[in-house]
């Protein structure tokens, strides 16, 4: 008795169309809503496709790109971080703190800082991971508790609610270049950390779809349970992640302190529901196991666009809430109907 | 064909009387079965009747406390499913350990992904990982349109035989299967029972655990019988009829009901 193998096609698969294979990208309701935002302020309003005008609302959506696309990875691998705003005024007030108070050289200050973050992160990973809480829980407290220590230490040592006088420091202008700077290019003024948001975004897309890593974090998003049976060292992964977005609080923090040269003691509050909109409009899952660097990217691009869009068109400043909930309902219903067309049973 | 195959190899797993407590209680006991290159042993039994308890002895979850477990003929006790997974014994479990959102040839390397490069360079080997899920998948038979697919569109069948592949494909010489039959309809039972006599033929032992005679004696070289814990026999094929195995495991009071269903379905 010997079986043969024939080659197994099942008739109820029809071919996918280029429609349904386009569709499962994540990121391509983000893309096609970009461009149409794109088109509706260029037309409409005189500034916003100027050199200054579009230097503008690039820089913008860098700032919360950089975050966005950290905060979408940790969503893919399944969770929040509510804290990663707080993240960044704390770790610009750690800067501002420690040399404007303490003369603390300058570049000590930022590894000072950088390790703080990352012990904050490695801390909200370590509490998730080991009471297996919602991270939505965890890093909700870690954003309280980071709120009010800027506030409160901030009140203490300095009398007030801000760092002034970084621009007097010792080393400000020679680190000002990393985080600070800006050069010219078709006419625009472009600011440093658009060119830092577009290696991150690179540099995530590359670990997402082409390393080990990224492998790992769609895993363990996905199914955790199956990702353990297979070997994928999941608090490893996690914790890389929550390290991660703090790292990249830590980025937004200086690219913001060193471009201003000042620092509230409020910033980055309220700014964490932004970044995770933006990666879910990005075609994130809220459950995890799915979404792109890209797609967040654009996210905040659209977020960008329109935060200056609304500024160039002179409306009222509070549409753009409005609009941000319509966009972000649009999206989950976008990813609704991706996932059923995708026949992703699961 | 298979008979002859058995006799003539050593086998790779065999269990003599063994058996297993948990504290006072006796899960399992007396039981003696072996498996070979090429050749399927049927693991039958209601609920309780200890092929949980009988799995995991095999995969090395739980180390035995009675009687003998020899792989290759050497005596062993395993203290954990690596041990086990180390002689190419692996075992595929109900929930098959895949992502379904991710695509199929993500699964199949998943934890043990194909590298290239080095340092900080090093990245997924994707085109080596595409073919080769190809190609070991139709091995077994599946032919895939497009492995890029999320292995949450295949059919629970196919998912199976996936597992069943990637087992095989990572050195497996022994694939213990738990119930793969159990969730499925009947055309995708069919298609598993398929995969498993092709993994049979290409000299893999298999163990099937199921609870369906119907599953079991198409694809079957050899039948344990479970009941309440203990063996009630190790049958080769030749020794027993579809009819007598449904009625050994059924046990008299049920089986006039049983054999009416059966003759109807």
């Amino acid at each position: 008795m010997t079986t043969t193998a024939p080659a197994v096609t099942d008739e109820r698969i029809k071919p996918a169309g280029l429609i349904i294979t386009l569709l499962r990208r994540p990121e391509v309701g983000a893309a096609v809503a970009a461009l149409a935002i794109f088109i509706f302020f260029s037309v409409s309003t005189t500034a916003f496709l100027t050199p200054a005008g579009v230097a503008t609302w690039l820089y913008s959506a860098s700032l919360f790109g950089i975050m966005a696309v950290a905060v979408a990875l940790l969503m893919i691998g399944g969770e929040f971080d509510l804290s990663a705003g707080a993240m960044v005024g704390t770790t610009g007030l750690i800067v501002g703190i420690v040399t404007t108070e303490w003369g603390v050289n300058i570049w000590l200050a930022l590894v000072i800082a950088l390790a703080i973050a990352l012990a904050i992160g490695a801390a909200n990973a370590f509490v998730v991971m080991k009471t297996g809480l919602p991270s939505f829980i965890v890093t909700l407290a870690t954003f309280f508790i980071l709120q009010g220590v800027n506030l409160a230490v901030t009140k203490i040592i300095t009398g007030t609610v801000s760092i002034q006088g970084m621009s007097a420091v010792p080393g400000f202008d020679a680190v000002k270049v990393f985080f600070g700077s800006s050069f010219a290019l078709f006419g625009m003024d472009v600011k440093i950390s658009i060119v830092w948001w577009i290696a991150i975004t690179a540099l995530a897309t590359w670990i997402l779809l082409r390393t080990r890593s990224g492998n790992w974090i769609f895993a363990v998003g996905g199914q955790i349970t199956s990702s353990r049976q297979v070997g994928v060292p999941v608090m490893k992964v996690k914790m890389g992640l929550f390290m991660t977005t703090a790292g990249a609080g830590w980025l937004v923090g200086m690219l913001q302190l060193f471009d201003v040269s000042t620092v509230q003691a409020t910033t980055g509050i309220g700014q964490e529901f932004i970044y995770i909109i933006c990666a879910v409009v990005g075609g994130c899952l809220l459950t995890g196991g799915y979404g792109s660097a890209i797609g967040a990217a654009l996210g905040a691009l659209i977020y960008g666009m329109t935060l200056q869009g609304i500024v160039f068109a002179q409306w009222d400043n509070n549409w753009l809430k409005a609009f941000l909930g319509g966009m972000l309902l649009l999206a989950v219903l976008v990813n609704l109907y991706v996932r059923r067309q995708a026949g992703v049973r699961s | 064909m298979t008979d002859a195959q058995a006799s003539a190899a050593p086998p790779i797993l065999e269990v003599r009387d063994i058996g297993k407590t948990y504290g006072s209680i006796l899960a399992l006991q007396g039981v003696s079965a072996s498996v070979g290159v090429g050749e399927v042993l049927c693991v039958l039994g209601d609920n309780g009747a200890g092929k949980s308890t009988f799995i995991k002895i095999l995969s090395g979850a739980h180390a035995h406390t009675h009687g003998k477990l020899l792989a290759y003929g050497v005596e062993r006790t395993f203290g954990s499913p690596r041990e086990a997974l180390d002689l190419g014994i692996a075992t595929v479990y109900q929930d098959l350990a895949v992502v379904p959102l991710m695509p199929v040839w993500r699964n199949f390397f998943l934890g043990s992904e194909l590298t290239r490069g080095f340092g900080p360079f090093r990245q997924l080997d994707v085109k080596g990982m595409r073919r080769i899920t190809k190609e070991e998948l139709a091995k077994m038979g599946i032919d895939l349109r497009d492995v890029d697919q999320p292995i949450g569109t295949l059919s629970g069948g196919e998912r199976q035989s996936v597992a069943i592949a990637r087992a095989v494909y990572f050195g497996a010489k022994v694939v213990i299967l738990d119930e793969p039959t159990s969730a499925l309809g009947v055309k995708q039972a069919g298609v598993v029972l398929k995969y498993i006599a092709q993994a049979r033929d290409r000299g893999l032992g298999v163990v099937f655990i199921t609870h369906n005679p119907h599953h079991a004696y198409p694809v079957g070289d050899r039948f344990l019988l479970l009941k309440r814990g203990t063996s009630l026999g190790d049958f080769k094929k030749s020794e027993i009829t579809i009819e007598e195995m449904t009625k050994l495991m059924a046990g008299g009071a049920e089986l006039d009901a049983l054999a009416h269903e059966l003759a109807r379905a």
